[in-house]
């Protein structure tokens, strides 16, 4: 027992919940915003350093014993996943800060935010299935609000699909949970697993195991993100940011939860169809993120082809295929979140949405350009920058098991990715500045500083591949085994 | 035309105190049978809205002078302030506690820190309720 695991959802909700009253002090919003985070960090640090010295740890809430009670569990898959949100989120908050306005800053962004990040560490700590509906809702219930925010057309445009799209997925969650509960009669994940496995194949496990399918490939845009690029790219900078780095993670988080540990027995139905899902998102993707020319949208669209990358792990089912979409996972939060912020940013400064109407900002803003140089060698995943380790691991994962297809389509679509921003470089980024130097937009340092954070950040998961491989290889073991889970939940 | 609403504002003055009365007791009940903290927030919440109904939006804010939004925040903060509360006497998140305690008058009673739970709950509700409410009925922001 350690209430450490619970403190990544309590402490942002209790801090948001003081930022309401304090709701006119700008300034002492954002620093006590900026303390929470830094010390979460801290604190999500330390919890993965004692699952890797320890094993897995898991908190009872009021000591209800598993598995009747609810209960956190801190498993180093879910514990790296939360270090990154909250690191990726002080950064998103740090641009925040300059970029919005005090109008904003008083209609509760930042606890809004907050609320967000509480929802997602939820998602990624609980071991009860309801309990992930609930951290699931928390987290839209943010997201809604913070897409809605500032109430521009286009905003509610999009805000009601969203709503409407995510309503229904959230029912159809429900009644999958239902149908579980029905039949197994346990909402304690490790225990659903373990009667599942004593079921064996069974057609109605597998029935619903489709169910939480098509409820999280909704929530995480594997096939189904539809909705995605129009909703990303509605809300303001910092948030876009927040939304593209955690909130289809936490889609394939439970994607990746459900299909490792509750519904194994049957691979070829379940795991056949996640891996043609995900190859017709990588393919679908990068159709998208060459087709446009608005470059909110070539980022959306990078969101979903790096969904896509991650879920190919699924249809591999090996060690070393999770380990590398763990790694890829936690570089496309970083990477991600920086794509988001260098676009908002190229828009702020050109106020042009279509990369060909920018020009030659690399004369002006020579720091900028070269970060968009960063983000773009990182995606597509070239030392010593971060999604290079993700891309080799997976890369082995799937020739250890002879996918040999998602292999050619999932190294394919990042020939895509790195052309679709490399023609943003050589237009936007590159070419004649069309600006003269006195009209020229000021670039702020404090909105070039989260860039350059992330930047940093990813050249760290890169470049120090050697310190993090112990957390990762436990975190894929524990994925690739799914008795250690039970194990360490019902064992005791 | 002016609505004559005499026996509507006559009604509703005793009727809200019943309510009211209703809620404290389905409040209370909630401890070991039904009713509680969410039921008790939304039956005092209807009495409200019956009170919003039947006076205007500024009379009843003069009367109960007191911004929603932050009743729904400190109601959040009662409900998850409880589960941290164990947290700082090393038990477990949410871990509750009870005592038995004599009370002049209204005899034994055994009292929990569940109670503030649904405190908390209570006023979330209220709070929640009647923001959507207001802002509905105002129809501007804020």
């Amino acid at each position: 027992m350690t209430n450490l695991i619970v403190m990544p959802l309590v402490i942002p909700i209790l801090v948001a919940v003081l930022l309401i009253f304090l709701r006119n002090y700008r300034y002492l919003q954002r620093a006590i915003v900026v303390v929470t985070l830094v010390a979460m960090i801290v604190m999500s640090v330390m919890l993965l350093q004692l699952v890797h010295t320890e094993g897995i740890q898991r908190v009872d809430f009021g000591g209800w014993q598993p598995p009747f009670g609810i209960l956190f569990v801190a498993d180093p898959f879910a514990v790296l996943l939360v270090v990154i949100a909250n690191a990726v989120t002080l950064c998103c908050m740090l641009y925040a800060f300059r970029s919005f306005s005090p109008h904003y800053e008083r209609m509760f962004a930042y606890p809004l935010m907050l609320m967000m990040l509480a929802g997602v560490n939820g998602s990624f700590l609980t071991g009860d299935i309801f309990n992930l509906f609930v951290c699931f809702e928390v987290m839209l219930l943010a997201s809604y609000a913070l897409i809605a925010l500032g109430g521009r057309a286009e905003q509610l445009r999009e805000s009601l699909k969203y709503v409407i799209i995510n309503i229904v997925a959230s029912w159809l969650f429900l009644v999958a949970i239902a149908f579980l509960y029905g039949t197994i009669g346990t909402l304690n994940m490790a225990h659903i697993a373990q009667r599942v496995q004593e079921l064996g194949p069974d057609p109605l496990i597998t029935t619903i195991a489709l169910f939480f399918l098509v409820v999280f490939a909704l929530k995480g845009g594997l096939l189904l993100f539809f909705w995605l690029p129009g909703s990303y790219s509605v809300p303001p900078v910092p948030i876009a940011a927040m939304f593209a780095a955690l909130l289809t993670k936490v889609g394939i988080y439970a994607i990746i939860r459900t299909f490792t540990l509750l519904f194994t027995t049957q691979p070829n139905v379940t795991h056949g169809l996640i891996t043609v899902m995900a190859i017709s998102t990588l393919i679908a993707g990068s159709l998208g993120a060459i087709a446009y020319r608005d470059i909110r949208q070539i980022a959306a669209f990078n969101v979903v082809i790096g969904v896509g990358f991650v879920l190919l792990a699924v249809g591999a089912n090996n060690e070393a295929a999770y380990a590398g979409a763990l790694y890829y996972m936690m570089h496309d939060m970083v990477g991600k979140a920086m794509l988001f912020l260098i676009c908002g940013t190229m828009i702020y400064l050109t106020k042009q949405e279509r990369y060909d109407d920018m020009s030659g900002l690399i004369h002006h803003y020579p720091l900028f350009g070269w970060m968009f140089l960063v983000v773009m060698v990182a995606l597509t995943g070239m030392p010593p920058f971060s999604g290079f380790v993700g891309k080799v691991l997976m890369g082995q994962g799937l020739v250890a098991s002879g996918s040999y297809i998602s292999l050619a389509v999932g190294f394919g679509a990042s020939v895509i990715v790195l052309y679709s921003l490399l023609r943003v470089m050589l237009h936007a980024i590159f070419g004649e500045t069309m600006i003269a130097d006195e009209d020229k937009v000021k670039l702020p340092k404090s909105m070039l500083l989260p860039i350059v954070a992330l930047g940093a950040m990813s050249l760290y998961l890169g470049a120090s591949a050697e310190t993090l491989m112990p957390y990762v290889t436990d975190a894929a073991r524990v994925l690739a085994d799914s008795s250690i889970y039970i194990e360490a939940i019902l064992g005791k | 035309m002016r609505i004559n609403d005499v026996i509507l504002r006559t009604v509703v003055r005793f009727v809200v105190f019943i309510i009211l009365t209703l809620a404290i007791y389905l409040f209370f009940a909630g401890h070991y049978s039904p009713g509680g903290g969410f039921i008790g927030g939304l039956v005092i919440a209807s009495a409200f809205v019956l009170l919003y109904l039947t006076f205007d939006i500024e009379k009843v804010q003069q009367g109960i002078p007191v911004d929603f939004k932050k009743v729904a925040a400190l109601g959040v903060f009662l409900a998850v302030g409880t589960g941290f509360g164990s947290v700082l006497f090393g038990a477990d998140f949410l871990t509750q506690t009870a005592q038995k305690f004599h009370i002049p008058l209204l005899g034994d009673k055994e009292l929990g820190t569940v109670m503030i739970f649904e405190l908390g709950v209570a006023l979330t509700v209220v709070g929640v309720v009647m923001t959507i409410i207001v802002s509905i009925a105002e129809g501007d922001g804020d």
